[in-house]
């Protein structure tokens, strides 16, 4: 914290200064506070005892389901998986035409052709997984080929995972300038695909590594952080989502650039969405409750906050085959 | 700029807690009229009477002492440790069963969050007793020689600040090592006690071995000055641990003292800053700063003191407070009209004194009483905000430069009951820790609490140890 590199990094042309050798980027990254796992834990526990009730009930279910990039990626994606996929993502309750829309839908490479196409212009975004999804173990030019595909074929996000080998034998100038290129992709031939990048906290284990690979993807350029692939067990746990939030804020904090949170993987209740969205309210404030800055990376999710919003407009539970199967 | 997410009220249900309009005194088993008047118990969160207790006379208190020596010649004292235990067992897994009502009640009483009594207080008291009835049948193994002795009827007098929790800090250890109590809430909180004494009933606990008396601050002088007890134990101010000390001199019974505190919250440059931020809030605004190991002087390196500074007050910013009664609110009420005025008093010498106030930017209730959480930059050890204990949700901070003027400054105080260490690096903690003369040092954390570790003070804070096996040897006949 003394000279904070928090506020190191709020001079001009301080991104340029810590990544202009690998070892004065480590410096930086190592020079962060550290993160103290049993209070970061006991933190994420408190905060998920906030009570969640009726009027504010309504309004965060609402607001997850806008969040959501409806999430398909599977070996047997197929056109018509990704058709239904598209059609709930516009219309997630038939019944209902007051449900919002989710945000995205979140899909392999191959098949963003075909969900541009199906959602139009809807307003719903198609996200496409690229750079070696879920691994990342390619070489950097079928990494970059990988995404530069997503892109031409009309990606409007692209959600690209790290190098967590690079990352944990310490070459983080390799991350930084990888991340920094996918950067490139997403603006090349007039396009401005936004672009996640994917830390898989889950490998990365510790704290202090979530928090050092939050900064490294900011610094190259990531629009948005997102914890996990869905690939890997634990995906997404609330206190790596803090640790993660406490980032942005940070990062805003010194250079008023607000970067996007995205949790994925294992978020399957409206209980879980609500504890993030008041994770995201108590730690970065208001500024983030929106599609355009917190996203929940899910599939089933949708269907149980679907059910909890029939019910709070009915007053009793339906049940599955109340809503759709796709 | 988004819709806020505003938190719809989520209030617990007081359906659950029975309140009856006057309550006697607990007595040989059974509940019976005070002949010292009453008093009315308010909830501070509304000012609303909730029910009128009992005053023990000074013949009330000779008649609940004379109960508890009978219940310990003829029936406690020959109570082997094995029966002993399941009796507190058995009060453990009523605390348990019982534990949304001791709580709603313990909130109404108090002031403090629903919260907290319900995820923390209560919870507690069940482990406490839990962890003493485990000790019940092994004194022989505790270290205190073959066959260690109760002392016999134990006297005590506790506070209002948990005041649940600290019945059973008092009450578990000593009907474990085999002896009978007279004890004496505050007069402000006394429910949860009377309430424990129907648990003691339901546990069908002996008549006498549990006496339950309340009154103001004369029932308490009265208790403590009985001539049949043989041993006192009081949680309180350190002025009323004094004239404890004194009236109980020269007489054989035994003391143990748990009284103020002003402890300080050490911050190093490389302290983990959003946790320590966690540890600080924990340390001085949990339980509305009631609480006499609070962390209530913050001393931080002068290197990182501006950064850190803002970022509890952004923090602070996000704290609710309110009804207690609400499970989202994190501040809760002020327990007492004149404990309100002390703080405003002590807060009103800072300013006095120079020190800077900020006060987090939160809508005060219409009624009751509350005092909004409170920090004072610029304070000094010359400073009283530094010196004296303000028990209220103030906070003191106080810089420091080096490792060796953090220790200075931390031990720099009449009192000794606890302090806090924030620093990434191990070696560090171990050596603030031996350096600190305090009983509790926190490291990385802040107001911890579990039935297995010893509390208490050193200096003015007290002495004798609560908790842990170390808390046996104040109600054992052991030296």
């Amino acid at each position: 914290m003394s000279p904070s590199p928090v506020a190191l990094i709020s001079e001009p042309g301080a991104v340029g200064d810590v990544t202009r050798s690998d070892a004065a980027l480590r410096r930086f990254l190592h020079g962060l506070p550290g993160v103290d796992q049993v209070g970061a834990d006991a933190r994420a526990a408190a905060l998920s005892t906030r009570s969640i009730k009726t009027t504010a009930k309504a309004f965060a279910i609402d607001l997850a389901i806008s969040m959501i990039d409806l999430t398909t990626l599977e070996g047997s994606d197929t056109p018509g998986k990704v058709r239904t996929l598209c059609a709930k993502a516009q219309r997630p309750d038939p019944h209902d035409s007051s449900v919002p829309m989710t945000a995205a839908v979140c899909v392999y490479n191959d098949l963003v052709g075909l969900a541009k196409a199906e959602l139009g212009d809807s307003g719903v975004k198609v996200a496409a997984v690229a750079t070696a999804f879920p691994s990342g173990r390619a070489s950097l030019a079928v990494k970059l080929a990988d995404s530069r595909d997503a892109v031409v074929q009309g990606a409007d996000e692209i959600d690209m995972v790290i190098d967590r080998g690079a990352f944990l034998s310490g070459r983080y100038l390799e991350i930084f300038e990888e991340i920094a290129a996918v950067k490139q992709i997403c603006h090349e031939d007039g396009a401005s695909a936004h672009l996640k990048v994917i830390l898989e906290t889950g490998e990365l284990q510790t704290y202090d590594n979530v928090r050092r690979a939050s900064w490294l993807a900011m610094l190259a350029g990531a629009d948005f952080i997102k914890t996990s692939t869905g690939k890997i067990s634990p995906a997404t746990t609330l206190p790596v989502t803090l640790v993660m939030l406490e980032a942005c804020r940070d990062w805003y904090d010194a250079t008023g650039h607000r970067i996007g949170m995205k949790p994925a993987g294992g978020i399957r209740t409206t209980k879980d969405a609500m504890k993030y969205l008041v994770l995201v309210n108590e730690t970065v404030g208001t500024e983030w409750l929106t599609p355009d800055l917190f996203r929940l990376g899910a599939s089933s999710l949708l269907n149980d906050l679907l059910l909890q919003r029939q019910k709070m407009a009915t007053g009793r539970y339906s049940g599955p085959d109340y809503v759709t199967v796709d | 700029m988004p819709t806020p997410f505003e938190y719809a009220p989520a209030p617990e249900s007081r359906a659950i807690v029975d309140i009856a309009s006057s309550y006697g005194l607990f007595i040989d088993g059974e509940f019976s009229d005070g002949s010292g008047g009453s008093l009315k118990s308010i909830n501070p969160a509304t000012e609303e009477v909730l029910a009128e207790i009992a005053v023990a006379s000074d013949a009330d208190v000779d008649r609940a002492v004379r109960a508890a020596r009978r219940a310990y010649t003829r029936v406690w004292s020959k109570t082997s440790g094995a029966e002993r235990a399941k009796y507190l067992f058995r009060i453990a897994r009523l605390v348990q069963e019982r534990s949304r009502e001791l709580a709603v009640l313990e909130t109404l009483d108090n002031g403090k969050p629903i919260k907290e009594s319900r995820d923390v207080d209560i919870p507690l008291v069940a482990a406490h007793f839990f962890y003493y009835a485990g000790w019940a049948d092994k004194l022989e193994h505790a270290g205190f020689g073959p066959d260690p002795r109760p002392l016999g009827v134990a006297a005590q007098v506790i506070p209002w600040n948990f005041p649940l929790l600290m019945l059973a800090w008092k009450i578990a250890p000593a009907l474990a090592a085999g002896n009978t109590v007279v004890l004496k809430p505050a007069e402000t909180t006394s429910l949860t006690a009377l309430l424990f004494a129907d648990i003691c009933r339901q546990a069908e606990l002996p008549p006498g071995v549990v006496n339950i008396i309340t009154g103001g601050g004369d029932t308490g002088r009265a208790l403590v000055e009985h001539p049949d007890v043989n041993k006192v134990a009081f949680t309180g101010s350190t002025e009323v641990g004094k004239a404890i000390a004194r009236s109980v001199a020269g007489t054989d019974k035994r003391l143990t003292l748990e009284l103020g505190g002003k402890a300080a919250n050490i911050v190093f440059d490389d302290a983990p800053v959003d946790q320590t931020v966690e540890g600080i809030v924990a340390g001085i605004f949990f339980n509305q700063g009631h609480v006499c190991c609070a962390g209530s002087r913050l001393l931080v390196q002068e290197s990182i003191a501006d950064e850190l500074v803002g970022r509890l007050k952004k923090r602070l910013g996000t704290l609710r407070l309110g009804d207690p009664m609400d499970k989202n609110t994190d501040i809760g009420a002020i327990n007492s009209l004149e404990q309100l005025e002390r703080i405003r008093h002590l807060a009103g010498v800072g300013d006095d004194e120079g020190a800077e106030r900020w006060t987090a930017d939160c809508d005060l209730p219409a009624k009751g009483y509350w005092f909004a959480p409170t920090v004072f930059t610029g304070v000094t050890q010359a400073h009283r905000i530094a010196r004296e204990e303000i028990f209220g949700p103030v906070l003191s901070v106080l810089t420091f430069r080096t490792p060796s003027e953090a220790i200075e400054k931390a031990n720099n105080s009449p009192y000794g009951l606890s302090a806090g260490v924030w620093t990434d690096k191990g070696s560090r903690i171990l050596k603030m820790a031996s350096a600190m003369r305090a009983g509790v040092v926190w490291a990385n954390t802040f107001n911890r609490f579990d039935p297995t570790s010893p509390f208490g003070g050193y200096k003015e804070s007290g002495y004798g140890r609560e908790g842990g096996r170390h808390g046996l040897a104040a109600y054992l006949d052991v030296v």
